[in-house]
């Protein structure tokens, strides 16, 4: 078993589906000789030939159409939008035709499609290279959203959106496409993409988060165990479905959660989560929930971009402050 | 040769007034040939060339973003700019520094933009140009719209807009010059066309045999010009320009060059292209294609290269040490010009920004980051 990095994991994984199904092909910029921007499909067009692995023109709205096209007629696409940033001309055949051709045709026709992009900040990358929509397409009915935090989860989960028969939007974190290595077996087992991940136990708070901030919240949670408070982590992973129950679990046992995100505040998946719990287990709350978030700005260039992700001191600022309401 | 007296030219020959090893074209007129401003067009590209070399070596050293050189195409923004009035107003890419420049704009303003300081597009000159436009292809619909404008507001202005080859290929494009086409709005499209967009050939973007072709369709004229003979990218962006200021609506100019360089600093071009053919591009590129026909009519000399060398480098020096001596941000600038004003709901998110960012100076915040 080799220890690879998410991005290698995302390479690995593709490399299996495709391997194992024919119908399974990439589209999307510089993907080919280039491997992509970065690197995401490394070798997979010398692998598998220039009509599976497309290097398409530059235009986004017509990339993600043409897999829509591509899944009606039975093929698997999976397209990569080389940064979130370029993803909302997309957002047109996702929202109109992807997420709900099945529905429309009373299960004529489907769309078994994913669409990959890199997200988030703190790559210092240039403008418009830092977005993190999430929340955007967790909100239209008809799709699945999938945020992977580590290598293993990112193999597991990818090979199950591109099995899946609807389309999936699979948000890469940039800042861990290279943060660690993490042993992952090339077994073909996919992950459950109807399934939170508790990475960490703990019976006094429970933090809720997803993608690009989990390292940062798993380390609040070593630094808040040496003052002694346990916190469980849960890793959202598939945003949509969302498996509530496991969240609500978490708090009926702590009482308390924090939930922890990268995109802006207003209207993020956070007020999501937060709202299902204030339905569901607003009894069982020793605490007000708390949000910790981006700011509700645009995401600033590289200078600032430290200021704005959560910081490992904020989300732990967050955490005394549910656990000094009681 | 292309005849540049032409109309609508559906065969677009491409313009070529001075040739790669620097002769001049019998079709070059009088004022083509204009020495005095051929000199400040060298200047200029030289000047663009020299600072791309050091923004390269300090974001090889850390002290700069990542970062988009205009290597071997300094002759377009050069010759288009110059033909430009200070009142019109340009619609950039990402990658077209050497026409900013020519404008006014300060290489330190450039340097923050690549560097992550959103302070580098609050330019200090040409102050109605729109800043740098990253996601490919979406400035040309707003260039149409800022004609829109100019046009409706009876302003003796007119706009011109960059885009790459790459960016021909997105949907935005097609779409501005369509509606350019249909409203005759005083707007001069000029496609960088470099053969490359990032590691995706030319003929992996279009199956169009030129790109100025394009503006057939939407009615619009094409034209194609040699994009590292700055004479006639200049000839033919003035034509252009002339055009849209007397009402004759837009054009499409399709400028053939060659991406030198890299697509950016996180781009390593040996992946995907053969150095050879790179190294053959060499003998094409605009600079010393200048110089051969200014040194062959004795107008420019060893002593003003290395006068001009010495200069440049002087001001890019002192270019950088503005960038790397701005004053530091703070986290306000995130809330800063987000809104005319700062919604009263927003406040406490900046007081939240600022106590954080105290903890952090002070050093005694919770852990790392
Ligand atoms: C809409 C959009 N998609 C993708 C990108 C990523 N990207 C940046 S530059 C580039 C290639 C652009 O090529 P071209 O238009 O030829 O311009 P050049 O960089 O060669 O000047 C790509 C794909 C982007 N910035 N915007
Ligand atoms: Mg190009």
């Amino acid at each position: 078993m080799a220890e690879i990095t998410l991005v290698e994991a995302v390479n690995l994984a593709l490399a299996r589906a495709m391997s194992e199904d024919k119908d399974v092909l990439l589209l999307g910029e510089d993907i080919g000789v280039n491997g992509g921007v970065f690197r995401a499909t490394n070798g997979l067009q010398a692998r598998f030939g220039r009509e599976r692995v497309i290097d398409t023109p530059l235009a986004e709205g017509g990339i993600a159409g043409v897999a829509v096209g591509m899944a009606a007629m039975g093929l698997k696409p999976v397209a990569e939008i080389q940064f979130s940033g370029f993803i909302y001309p997309a957002i047109d055949q996702i929202i109109n035709h992807a997420s709900r051709m099945r529905n429309r045709t009373r299960g004529r026709l489907a769309c078994p499609m994913v669409l990959r992009s890199p997200c988030g900040a703190g790559i210092h990358a240039p403008e418009h290279h830092s977005e993190s929509p999430e929340a955007m397409f967790a909100h239209m009915p008809g799709l699945r959203v999938v945020a992977p935090s580590s290598p293993a989860r990112a193999y597991g989960l990818l090979l199950a959106s591109v099995r899946d028969p609807d389309p999936v939007i699979f948000l890469e974190p940039t800042r861990l496409y290279r943060l660690f290595r993490q042993e992952v077996e090339d077994d073909g087992v996919e992950l459950p993409l109807d399934a939170c991940f508790i990475l960490r136990e703990g019976a006094d708070a429970t933090v809720v988060t997803w993608g690009a901030m989990v390292p940062e919240t798993l380390a609040a949670a070593e630094k808040l165990e040496e003052e002694g408070v346990m916190i469980e982590v849960i890793d959202v992973a598939t945003l949509k479905p969302l498996d509530v129950e496991t969240i609500l679990r978490s708090v009926e046992k702590t009482g308390r959660c924090v939930i922890v995100h990268e995109a802006p505040r207003t209207a993020g998946f956070g007020a999501e989560v937060a709202a299902e719990i204030a339905e569901r287990a607003l009894y069982s709350l020793l605490a007000p929930i708390k949000r910790v978030t981006g700011y509700d700005v645009v995401v600033p260039l590289a200078k600032l971009e430290k200021q704005y992700i959560p910081s490992v001191d904020r989300i732990i600022d967050g955490v005394r402050q549910v656990m000094e309401a009681s | 040769m292309g005849n540049i007296e032409m109309g609508f030219d559906l065969h677009m020959d491409l313009v070529q007034l001075l040739s790669p090893s620097g002769e001049i074209s019998k079709a070059a007129s009088k004022s083509a040939k204009d020495i005095e401003r051929l000199v400040r067009f060298y200047r200029a590209m030289t000047r663009t060339r020299i600072f791309d070399n050091k923004a390269i070596s300090l974001q090889r050293t850390g002290q700069l973003g990542t970062f988009a050189s205009a290597l071997g195409q300094e002759a377009i923004g050069v010759g288009a700019a110059a033909a430009m009035e200070e009142r019109d107003v340009l619609v950039p890419s990402y990658r077209d520094h050497a026409a900013q420049f020519y404008r006014g704009m300060a290489m330190s303003e450039c340097l923050l933009y690549w560097g992550g300081d959103e302070r580098g597009s609050d330019f200090k000159n040409a102050r109605g140009d729109f800043p740098n436009c990253v996601p490919v292809a979406t400035q040309a619909p707003q260039a149409v719209g800022a004609a829109y404008a100019l046009m409706a507001r009876k302003e003796d202005r007119v706009v011109v807009t960059f885009i790459g080859d790459g960016g021909t290929s997105n949907g935005a494009f097609y779409e501005a010059l369509n509606m350019a086409g249909v409203w005759k709005t005083p707007v001069v499209f000029i496609i960088n066309n470099n053969g490359w967009a990032i590691s995706t050939p030319r003929e992996l973007e279009s199956a169009a045999e030129t790109l100025a072709q394009k503006g057939v369709a939407a009615g619009v004229e094409g034209r194609q010009v040699d994009g590292n003979d700055v004479i006639a990218v200049h000839e033919v962006v003035r034509r252009a320009i002339d055009k849209a200021r007397s009402g004759g609506g837009p054009t499409l100019i399709e400028a053939l060059t060659y991406r030198l360089g890299d697509h950016t600093t996180a781009d390593d071009a040996s992946r995907y292209r053969d150095p050879e053919v790179v190294r053959a591009q060499w003998t094409r590129e605009p600079i010393s294609r200048l110089r051969a026909y200014l040194v062959s009519e004795g107008a420019w000399s060893k002593e003003q290269e290395a006068e001009l060398h010495k200069e440049c480098a002087e001001e890019v020096d002192r270019e950088v040490a503005a960038y790397l001596n701005a004053s530091p941000l703070n986290c306000d600038a995130m809330f800063e010009h987000l809104y005319a004003k700062l919604p009263d709901t927003l406040q406490w998110q900046r007081e939240e920004a600022r106590r954080f960012a105290q903890r952090s100076a002070n050093g005694n915040g919770n852990g790392h980051g």
